[in-house]
């Protein structure tokens, strides 16, 4: 599916998440924030720049992953994306939703 | 004479024992494999075990019997990897020298991990059915338990045979119909996902079975701690569930003897290559089965399939030649849906399950994503072929290491 997003034509898939990461710039972030009803500040930015960085990396993303990443402790990161806040950062990250088995 | 150490006599372990025993050249090459325990179980029989549906005899054999004779076989603790040194020390004191290394040492349950889990009330009224003390604790508290709230609980991924807590609630269900006290049992399933089954495909097809069976769910429950005394886990969120029986799956973890050799990650699982299974920080070691990190299923089936793309990469590696990079994550497994029937579901990295037949194309017998008889009758049969063909390294027929798209409905 395409959709426009910060007047960029981004590929994303039924649930939102781009599918192409290439497509992703901070404004297209900005812009999927908003639609979650979040208010980006730099502490979003610095969980967004290390999940890029597991991302790049290839390393699967968990909560535990974010109790040890030395950037936020869970209960922070519950409020800086309040929900599903892996499945929120992630999208808004334009990676793909963590995956699991079935 | 060359050294080949095989780190772990469980499933992939013990595979790897048997296929390198007749690739390898005997009077060149000296295999050793090293378990703590001396007692092999079935794992996958300890969903069976707390419903009474298998004895405690059928889920454990002695693992030297598994073991092919000319393999030097050591039952102890092992302390510490050294890579550097190409050494293995074991609890003893002993040391080993390698020159290639095999890690196979699996995953284990860690309920320390989370606050308030392995208190007082572990084995009381705080369940796992993944080791073999944990299901036959369970299987003694089913036997007296009159009913209340049943919680079964997923932790966080990554967990081995991650659909075994769903099977445990298909069963749960069943069980207690039998007993003729299911109106007295309420059954959630708490999961950290966000939703009992999270591919679309197998969602679609198989949502049914829930509603069906009344169980209900709660999604994206990311566990803080259990609080024992009032029988409620809390999550990071603060949305409590509250239970008079908790069945949960602790998070997995790899051994602490990754942690000790500075060879494992966060969750002590090894840093692997997802199509090779060389390990990321040294050539000369290489991991199969549940220790690894591939984002594959942790299952019996997957290591019996990466077990066949090992042998020829450690043959390659013999020869330094390029090793091939055939690993695609595929996994097979049997979903036991209660009342005699099961699914099945076949897929690998990228493939999610789809519908289909297997493993004959558009024959079958068994059918993908569907419930069936003959599929529950695969599932049972699974047990035999363990123990007679999946862990002494015979091929299964008809089943190859990599997916086939053959028979399958694709989009
Ligand atoms: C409830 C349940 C149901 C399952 N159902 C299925 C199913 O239906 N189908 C399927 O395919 N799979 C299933 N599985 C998963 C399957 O059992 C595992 O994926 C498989 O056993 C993994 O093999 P492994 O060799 O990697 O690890 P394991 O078989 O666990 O072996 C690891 C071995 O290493 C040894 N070890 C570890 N550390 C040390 C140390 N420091 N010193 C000495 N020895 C050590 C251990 O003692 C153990 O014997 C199920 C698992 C569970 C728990």
């Amino acid at each position: 599916m395409e959709k426009k997003l910060a007047k960029i034509t981004v590929n994303v898939n039924e649930e939102g998440y781009l599918t192409d990461f290439s497509q992703w710039t901070k404004e297209v972030g900005n812009e999927i924030a908003k639609e979650q009803e979040i208010e980006m500040t730099n502490k979003h930015w610095e969980v967004i720049a290390y999940i890029h960085e597991k991302f790049k990396n290839e390393e699967p993303l968990s909560i535990r992953g974010i109790k040890k990443s030395g950037v936020i402790n869970i209960k922070e990161f519950y409020q800086l994306f309040p929900g599903g806040p892996l499945k929120k950062a992630t999208m808004i990250a334009g990676i793909p939703k963590p995956k699991s088995c079935i | 004479m060359k050294n080949l150490v095989i780190l772990g006599a469980g499933t992939a372990g013990t595979m790897m024992a048997n296929h390198l025993v007749s690739k390898l050249k005997i009077d060149t090459w000296k295999i050793t494999i090293i378990d703590q325990y001396k007692t092999h179980y079935y794992q996958p029989g300890f969903l069976f075990l707390p419903f009474d549906i298998y004895t405690t005899k059928q889920v454990k054999k002695n693992g030297k019997k598994f073991i092919p004779k000319a393999v030097t076989y050591i039952q102890e603790k092992i302390e510490q990897i050294v890579p550097d040194k190409n050494e293995v020390l074991l609890e003893s004191n002993k040391k080993l020298q390698y020159d290639i290394l095999i890690i196979a040492t699996g995953t284990k349950i860690a309920p320390e991990e989370t606050e308030g889990m392995k208190g007082p009330m572990w084995h009381k009224n705080i369940f796992d059915f993944y080791t073999y003390e944990g299901a036959k604790a369970l299987r003694n508290k089913f036997r007296e338990w009159e009913g209340g709230k049943l919680v079964i609980h997923i932790t966080e991924m990554p967990i081995k045979c991650p659909v075994a807590p769903l099977e445990f609630a298909f069963l749960a269900d069943s069980y207690f119909k039998n007993k003729g006290i299911r109106d007295q049992v309420d059954i959630t399933f708490v999961t950290p996902l966000d939703g009992a089954f999270t591919k679309p495909k197998a969602t679609k097809a198989l949502h049914y079975l829930l509603e069906e069976k009344n169980i209900k769910e709660v999604t994206d429950f990311n566990i803080e701690r259990v609080d024992y005394k009032n029988h409620k886990i809390i999550d990071y969120a603060d949305t409590k569930v509250e239970y008079d029986l908790l069945v949960t799956i602790p998070t997995n973890m790899g051994d602490s003897l990754l942690e000790r050799s500075g060879l494992g990650d966060d969750l002590n699982f090894v840093p692997t290559n997802k199509a090779t299974l060389q390990t990321i920080a040294n050539k000369n070691i290489f991991a199969i089965g549940d220790c690894t990190n591939l984002p594959a299923s942790k299952a019996g089936s997957v290591a019996h399939f990466e077990a066949e793309i090992l042998t020829e990469n450690i043959l390659r590696y013999i020869r330094s030649e390029k090793l091939k990079e055939e690993f695609d994550g595929h996994a097979n497994c049997f979903i036991e849906t209660g009342n005699g029937k099961a699914l099945l579901i076949d897929f690998n990295y990228t493939q999610e399950p789809v519908e289909g037949s297997f493993p004959f194309p558009g024959v079958g017998p068994l059918s993908l994503l569907k419930e069936s008889r003959i599929n529950h009758m695969g599932k049972m049969a699974f047990k035999w072929i363990y123990w007679n063909m999946l862990i002494k390294g015979v091929h299964i027929p008809f089943v190859s290491a990599t997916m086939s798209e053959k028979g399958k409905k694709l989009n």
